[in-house]
């Protein structure tokens, strides 16, 4: 089958800045496609050239299985949810969702039947006949999914829609989205600069950067096998620790050798990687450095560090070290006994460790 | 939102704020009084006869009030040779201000519209020179102008009239209509492309319904604009088309002999009315609209 949405080789300029470069992507139906960056890395241009809301510089672009590099945003059989909402002020709510019918010439039966419908589902019929202006940021956000399911389209875009709401609601939105998109089987593009709701929603992510795409790959390739120091650090909260380090083979596998602050080296064995070069930038994500007294299954190896400060996060408690003259995290159990200025002994698991080139960022294994 | 109003009170004894409020009543009182002091003398000296004018004082009450010369100047005052008052020139100030109001603040808004929210190649370039037909002085538009109504056949007609009001005031109306759809998300515009709406659509179904506030603007800004334009209406119209600022003007200077001063009085009167009946009328709409859009609502 024909995947629902298709970017071919797709360039964009602003005058003489290129906003976006070579852009391939496509997803199959039922995808959740997230494309994520910092601000300014492009995404949202992205999702407004695949809605057709700004012209694209160069390449192609299809919606199940037709070009519509040419075609108008209203008949690329899409739907778009706005991060300001953009509900039409002086409509009703009800109005609102049927707007895009009405421009359309559907009969008034079919028009109150979707309306229903869709009230129903999102749990908005008592605000139907209210103005956008009297309802809160959560109503406002619904009546703008409502906007959206009521066309059934093949292809719901999202611009950042849970940007404006509080961190409570944006958790719930979060939620509803993801078992909306389970319900409906829909296919979906969603940009957000916001890793979590990237984790946690897609079934796909794109991660960019200056308008080039970083990765592309599922939740778990993107946080397990992040292709560069970039992705490495943007995914995942605390982020990824990088720490300078060495390494050299021997007998029983790669030695890779970080320094201490005060200290000899701490040195780690790796038996599933070799052969790297001498200085690479080794990448261990904090929940892979634990306490040792409360063990901990798989491959581990222990060492000596000082603690420079414990943060107790609730679930977790977050021990900051320096290794490789780098800050670097360690997610510890809640009931640890680690303190700060001394030392803990903690375990190291290399089994999902990563390694980039320091000059290049790229990944090694 | 913080509290940034002025308040001078702090701290100080009740005695001492009461002196002060009246200190300020009595200042505002004098300036109402001073400021209203011309339309007093106009009022009450439109309602004397002439012999009291003759014999009595300036500012005093009229002893006797008359509206003769309400009547005169209506329908019976001279403009030079003609004697039929200010009522033909009345209305065809009407005839000119109304279309050429509705017709500029129409064209204005679409301009508006355009300008902010259908960004194209040169937008900017065709909004300053927009503007700065806002700052051209009237005089030096006179000859073209006349030579243009010429060409086109309008000239010495209402509708040329209309159309000259029209072009002058399209400046102004493309600039109030511009700042406020500027401040209006231009995701609102993409939902509605989104949802299959055409220019015009969304301009008609969207736009226009958001834009009562600064409609009530254009409208009191043109229809002063028009109503109270002498240069254009004295030079580009003719007998049986002049407006009622003409008129007037004939009025107070064609007179022989005596001074009619009732009479100039009413007549200035009636004919700065209806300038003020849409200030009463629409008037704090006005101020609404001309703060709206700095404060997000």
């Amino acid at each position: 089958m024909a995947p629902i949405l298709e970017v071919k080789n797709l360039f964009k300029n602003y005058g003489s800045t290129e906003v976006l470069k070579d852009i391939n992507v496509s997803i199959d139906e039922g995808d959740f496609l997230v494309l994520v960056g910092p601000s300014g890395c492009g995404k949202s241009t992205l999702l407004n050239c695949i809605a057709g809301l700004e012209p694209i510089t160069g390449g192609d672009l299809f919606i199940g299985g037709q070009n519509m590099t040419n075609v108008s945003p209203k008949d690329r059989d899409i739907a778009m949810v706005f991060q300001s909402y953009a509900l039409y002020p002086t409509m009703t709510v009800a109005k609102n969702i049927t707007f895009g019918m009405k421009v359309r010439g559907i009969d008034q039966a079919t028009q109150d039947a979707k309306l229903n419908q869709v009230a129903t589902q999102l749990q908005i019929e008592p605000l139907l006949h209210r103005k956008p202006g009297q309802l809160s940021g959560g109503q406002r956000q619904r009546v703008a999914m409502g906007r959206a399911l009521v066309r059934d389209p093949k292809l719901f875009l999202f611009d950042e829609p849970l940007s404006n709401l509080d961190a409570k609601l944006r958790v719930e939105m979060r939620t509803e989205i993801k078992s909306l998109h389970q319900r409906l089987g829909a296919s979906m593009v969603y940009v957000t600069h916001d890793q979590i709701e990237a984790m946690t929603l897609a079934t796909k992510i794109v991660v960019m950067k200056g308008g080039i795409i970083q990765q592309i790959g599922t939740p778990a390739e993107i946080y397990n096998r992040p292709a560069n120091l970039f992705v490495a650090d943007f995914m995942g909260s605390p982020a990824m620790n990088l720490i300078p380090a060495k390494t050299r083979m021997n007998g029983k596998g790669m030695l890779v050798e970080i320094d201490r602050k005060d200290g000899d080296p701490i040195v780690l064995t790796d038996t599933r990687n070799k052969d790297l070069p001498e200085n690479v930038i080794l990448g261990v994500r904090p929940e892979d450095i634990a306490d040792a007294a409360l063990g901990r299954a798989g491959e581990t190896q222990e060492a000596d560090c000082v603690i420079d400060i414990v943060e107790p996060a609730g679930a977790d408690t977050f021990a900051v070290m320096q290794l490789g003259g780098k800050h670097v995290t360690a997610r510890l159990h809640a009931e640890t006994s680690a303190l700060a200025g001394q030392a803990q002994r903690l375990t190291f698991d290399l089994g999902k460790v990563s390694y980039f080139e320091p000059e290049t960022g790229l990944r090694l294994n | 939102m913080t509290d940034l109003s002025y308040n001078p009170s702090r701290g100080q004894s009740p005695a001492t704020k009461m002196a002060l409020r009246i200190v300020l009543y009595l200042l505002l009182g004098l300036f109402a009084l001073f400021y209203l002091m011309p339309l007093f003398v106009m009022l009450t000296t439109s309602l004397k006869s002439l012999d009291e004018i003759r014999t009595g004082d300036l500012v005093s009450l009229p002893r006797e009030v008359t509206f003769d010369a309400w009547r005169t100047a209506w329908s019976t005052a001279c403009t030079g040779i003609q004697c039929e008052g200010v009522r033909p020139y009345f209305l065809n100030s009407l005839l000119i201000a109304i279309p050429a109001v509705m017709i500029s603040t129409l064209v204005g808004a679409l301009n508006g519209y355009v300008v902010a929210q259908w960004r194209f190649k040169g937008a900017n370039i065709f909004f300053a020179l927009m503007l700065f037909g806002c700052f051209i002085p009237f005089q030096v538009v006179l000859l073209p102008m006349a030579r243009m109504l010429g060409i086109m056949g309008v000239a010495g007609t209402i509708p040329g009239l209309i159309f000259v009001h029209v072009i002058y005031g399209l400046g102004f109306t493309t600039l109030f209509f511009r700042n406020y759809y500027v401040s209006i998300p231009s995701e609102l515009t993409k939902a509605a492309k989104v949802d299959g709406a055409g220019f015009f659509r969304i301009f008609w179904s969207i736009f226009l319904p958001l834009s009562l506030p600064i409609i009530v603007v254009t409208v009191i800004w043109q229809f002063t604009q028009i109503w109270n334009d002498f240069l254009f209406g004295v030079s580009f119209s003719q007998a049986g088309t002049q407006p009622v600022t003409v008129a007037l003007n004939n009025i107070v200077n064609s007179t022989t002999g005596v001074k009619e001063y009732n009479v100039d009085m009413a007549a200035a009167i009636i004919a700065a009315l209806p300038t003020l009946f849409v200030y009463v009328v629409a008037g704090k709409y006005f101020i609404r609209g001309l703060t709206a859009g700095s404060v997000k609502g």
